[in-house]
């Protein structure tokens, strides 16, 4: 398993299909945040036409409603939160450019097959480091949806925010492959009893 | 007969609320420390030493430890000696969620209708449970839980005849299927009795349990022993990336039922496990 520092948006041809599940990479660059109720409005907004808010070729969606930012920071606690609820959105979202999303958590069938037919990349940030993840956002703005709240869409530019290939362009899911992978070297060298 | 203000009620639940939200108690950081020591699947691992590791920026630079500072769920164990004076308690307790939420830049999560979902502005209003209980005295416990977590609880009315083994299958069987979802390593409250509502108070409540303490029927202890075993033997792992550890601990609690009914009821709490005891 590699690790990679990337820049994003993913504007280089042929980035997203190079990256294999449980690889690890630090992203640099700009990403957007939208979760539920975002994901409803961006939806209405594409098939209406009227979606302006960021450019969505290469783009990056991190799923996050970050804790409001005290005096003095750019943010507050903004991890990943679970990713299935946003399921419906992939398949559109791709086909508008989008080549990546953040989140934690597995993703259904369908979300496979669409990362694999339009070349998407579903990434794993670790669910519950809110704090630690936030110290990589260098800044952070709201950009569309205020009256959402902690459901805005955030602007953030990142520097080396730590995640790890979840679903690659071809099939590869990491909440398969790393059980599966733990279960093996057990079976080859298994626990001491006292080490269970 | 003991008379004790609201307010003060309302003093102490917010302090303790502001102190969860940034500050994981000893007892938990130990077990996370025991996990990523002893954890050998080099994902599993690494997602231990992120959570050690949010743990003291949470502390140290005062950013909350998970962006999902939870639905505030009180449980309150109220002495019938006890005469209360002041505001009506369930207000105190809700000014307590506002002040906490509102002047420490914690993320309001509440929607005021589940339909229309509009928020709430302040994290208001909280779940809060009432029992009476012999004494003077007032016993509070908070849980500042996630939404993740909280989303796959289950509850299951099994048949009488399912038995012992009907319940650990269920518990496997909900584990499974949640998988990553509720940010492992987890700690997992088992209800068993009662009827539908309160099987799931009976397990939410058994997460409020001290580490090390066990069930106090040696039956359900081992129940519990086995269950740890057998969760973590699915090799789901911290993250669900694979590993040794994807629950940390597995507590049961059980009630008399009717003679036609076996509730199950399985509560997940998240690894960002922020838990609160308030004695007055």
């Amino acid at each position: 398993m590699a690790h990679y520092d990337l820049r994003v948006p993913f504007v280089e041809k042929g980035i997203v299909e190079a990256l294999k599940a449980g690889d690890k990479i630090s992203l640099t660059g700009t990403i957007y945040t939208a979760r539920d109720a975002a994901h409803k409005r961006i939806k209405q907004e594409l098939e209406e036409g009227s979606f302006h808010y960021f450019p969505l070729t290469g783009a990056v969606i991190y799923y996050c409603g970050p804790t409001p930012a005290p005096p003095g920071r750019v943010i507050g606690s903004a991890g990943p939160t679970t990713s299935y609820r946003m399921d419906p959105y992939v398949s559109l979202l791709v086909q508008h450019g989008v080549k990546g999303f953040i989140g934690k958590g597995k993703r259904s069938q369908e979300v496979k097959e669409v990362l694999k037919t339009h070349g998407g990349v579903y990434l794993i940030a670790t669910g519950g480091a809110g704090a630690l993840l936030s110290t990589r956002i260098l800044s952070a703005k709201v950009i569309a949806y205020p009256d959402l709240g902690p459901e805005a869409i955030f602007e953030f530019y990142v520097k080396d925010f730590p995640v790890i290939v979840g679903i690659d362009t071809h099939g590869n899911d990491i909440y398969e492959i790393g059980p599966s992978m733990w279960l093996n070297t057990l079976q080859k060298n298994p626990l001491n009893p006292s080490e269970r | 007969m003991r008379y004790i203000e609201t307010e003060l009620i309302k003093e102490k639940v917010q302090e303790t609320l502001v102190k969860i939200n940034f500050e994981f108690d000893e007892g938990y950081i130990k077990v996370l420390e025991n996990a990523f020591m002893r954890e050998e699947a080099a994902l599993g691992k690494e997602v231990l030493k992120d959570l050690l590791e949010n743990a003291k920026i949470a502390l140290n630079e005062k950013i909350p430890i998970c962006q999902d500072t939870g639905m505030v769920n009180v449980y309150i164990e109220l002495g019938q000696d006890v005469t209360l004076k002041g505001r009506p308690l369930h207000e105190a307790v809700n000014e307590a969620v506002k002040g906490a939420y509102k002047e420490n830049y914690l993320r309001p999560s509440i929607v005021e209708d589940p339909i229309s979902r509009k928020n709430t502005g302040d994290n208001t209003p909280a779940i809060i449970h009432f029992e009476l209980v012999s004494g003077e005295k007032v016993t509070i416990f908070i849980l500042a839980k996630g939404g993740g977590s909280e989303q796959i609880c289950h509850v299951g009315m099994l048949s009488p005849h399912q038995g012992i083994e009907g319940v650990k299958e269920f518990v496997l069987s909900v584990v499974k299927e949640a998988g990553p979802n509720p940010c492992p390593p987890v700690i997992l409250g088992v209800g068993i009795g009662g009827n539908f509502d309160y099987v799931a108070y009976l397990a939410k409540k058994a997460l409020l349990r001290s580490w090390g303490e066990r069930h106090p029927d040696p039956f359900y202890a081992d129940i519990e022993l086995e269950l740890i075993s057998r969760i973590n033997e699915l090799g789901l792992g911290p993250g669900g990336l694979g590993g040794k550890f994807y629950v940390l601990d597995v507590r049961v609690a059980t009630y008399p039922t009717h003679i036609a009914q076996l509730p199950v009821a399985v509560a997940f709490n998240c690894n960002a496990f922020r838990i609160g005891k308030i004695e007055i």
